[in-house]
């Protein structure tokens, strides 16, 4: 073999190797939460409340807690993420202005979660006085997830070619015409692959639920958006570290960081498919 | 009543350029092009790459408005009216100025909407009359025969000539009067060039037609009149036929026997 052929040779193993080694990793740790869980899931685990401090029962509060608080921060964040998308990407003049703009969304999007918990604390839960709740913790969670829906969704409407929006202007559109007809459809896709990034961080995500939203221990379902809820990622938090028989109430965690990672999968799940149908329906 | 201008050879004129300077940022583009194109008539601007024979035909319909830091000073007067003057309204400029663009961009819709699409942002509602109007405009830009059993099918089906006639069909649908043409026929066979060709031909009755062309043999197939572009300046501008055969500016003449560009 020729050197250079060996480098190719070499390289796509390396590759492929390394690929490999992160999908081990991944099933890795999904089969051992499912190992480690298996003994509690069944459905009094989905569908019961907790007892004795989560050591017993089931975790139906914080699964719908979690649950809240994932579809509120999308539905703030969302529709406010596409529309600075639009500005950004349709209308803004491309000067240093903007520039500075764009750098301060990415920053944004790298600021540590317990920040924007602690600017959740004071905006939301005290000077607005929303208190510890359902909607101070979606606002919180949607801070955290716009720039990331925003940057996603610039991408997307940046991807349109720009001959369709010269087709379209040239026939006399406006340009609200232009990007509600013939950019934005094509674009959507790509928008929902920022929310489906989006659903995943906020659901995940403790920090900033901690001092916004998330209950220590609450066996009863919320009844308004002004309630406090448990969440499953808090849940776990506190079972693995704060409760007093840890190492006995091991299966819980596992059950919970079990059912965490299906409710981040089956609302994923729903964005993935409204994005293959779009696909669908525009190809160019 | 604006009175209609008339041209040297007595045509009334549709639009007129007076001493128009264009700039994309520092970098001027055109230089001081003053020009009256008549109406109902075949103008073919031509020209080596890069000498603003593009951006001259954006400026008519102010396609370069979106280009950020863009500037034009002069005027462009439309029908004697200066399409640049505050208080244009730019939507109905460009409903009465259709474009081709060099290369083909049908939406990614079907044929129908493709062709659909002005007459609904206008406002054109009802089946009946989006019919009519789709299936007149397909007919004059020559496709009808091609596509009318398949008018729900995707326009990105349409092989590369069928989808620049139905940018045509689709310009043709909101009625303009003047049809800009950038390049529409550079990257097609010859074969679906030659019925573009034939196609502007028969339009030139009912439109005032302008068209960008890198190709000399198509300028001189199919316009009336010829505009050479260089470096940004209008250098020659006059009948095709005195133009491609007698020549007054010897850069003109350099060009169009291939001594340069």
């Amino acid at each position: 073999m020729t050197p250079r052929r060996k480098t190719e040779a070499y390289v796509y193993h390396l590759m492929r190797a390394i690929t490999y080694f992160i999908v081990f990793v991944i099933a890795y740790i999904i089969l051992d939460i499912l190992y480690n869980g298996a003994t509690v899931l069944r459905w009094e685990f989905l569908v019961g409340y907790p007892r004795k401090s989560g050591a017993e029962g089931g975790i139906l509060p914080a699964i719908l807690g979690t649950f809240c608080l994932v579809l509120g921060s999308i539905t703030v964040a969302l529709p406010l993420g596409m529309a600075s998308a639009i500005y950004l990407s349709e209308y803004a003049r491309q000067g240093r202005w903007t520039r500075m703009l764009r750098l301060a969304i990415v920053t944004l999007a790298g600021v540590p979660s317990i920040v924007f918990g602690l600017f959740g604390l004071g905006l939301f839960v005290l000077f607005m006085g929303f208190g510890a709740s359902i909607l101070a913790g979606s606002l919180t969670l949607a801070c955290m997830i716009l720039p990331t829906i925003i940057v996603a969704g610039e991408e997307a409407l940046r991807a349109v070619p720009q001959t369709l929006r010269e087709g379209s202007l040239a026939l006399g559109a406006t340009q609200w015409q232009t990007i509600r007809k013939n950019v934005l459809p094509y674009a959507l896709p790509g928008m929902l692959t920022g929310s489906i990034l989006g659903i995943g961080r906020a659901a995940g995500e403790t920090a900033p639920i901690l001092l916004t939203a998330a209950a220590f221990y609450l066996p009863k379902l919320p009844r308004s958006i002004f309630d406090q809820v448990m969440a499953l990622p808090y849940h776990l938090y506190i079972l693995a570290t704060q409760h007093p028989d840890a190492t006995k109430v091991r299966p819980m965690q596992y059950g919970t960081a079990f059912v965490l990672l299906l409710l981040v999968l089956g609302m994923s799940l729903g964005a993935i498919l409204l994005r293959s149908r779009f696909r669908k329906k525009y190809k160019w | 009543m604006v009175e209609t201008a008339k041209t040297k050879n007595g045509l009334e004129t549709k639009i007129e350029t007076r001493r128009l300077d264009f700039y994309y940022g520092p970098v001027q583009a055109l230089f001081d092009i003053s020009m009256q194109i008549p109406a109902r008539q075949v103008t073919a601007l031509i020209g080596p790459s890069g000498c603003g024979k593009s951006t001259f035909l954006r400026t008519l319909n102010r396609m370069n408005d979106i280009i950020d830091g863009t500037r034009l000073e002069g005027q462009v007067l439309l029908d004697g009216q200066d399409i640049y003057a505050n208080g244009t309204d730019v939507v109905r400029l460009r409903k009465r100025i259709g474009m081709v663009f060099q290369k083909s961009n049908p939406f990614p819709k079907s044929i129908f909407d493709n062709v659909a699409y002005g007459p609904r942002i206008h406002g054109v509602k009802g089946r009946t009359t989006l019919a009519e109007i789709v299936e007149r405009s397909l007919v004059r830009a020559g496709l009808w025969e091609e596509v009318k059993d398949r008018l729900e099918t995707s326009a990105m089906e349409l092989s590369g000539g069928q989808q620049q006639r139905l940018c045509i069909a689709r310009a043709l649908a909101v009625d303009p009067d003047i049809l800009l043409m950038d390049e529409p026929a550079s990257a097609l066979d010859p074969r679906s060039t030659a019925r573009i060709e034939d196609l502007i031909g028969e339009l030139r009755r009912d439109y005032t037609i302008i068209i960008v062309t890198h190709n000399m043999q198509q300028a001189a197939r199919v316009s009336d009149f010829t505009a050479f572009f260089y470096e940004g300046q209008l250098i020659e501008f006059g009948s095709t036929k005195q133009l491609f055969t007698a020549p007054k500016e010897k850069r003109t003449e350099d060009y169009i026997t291939g001594r340069f560009g």
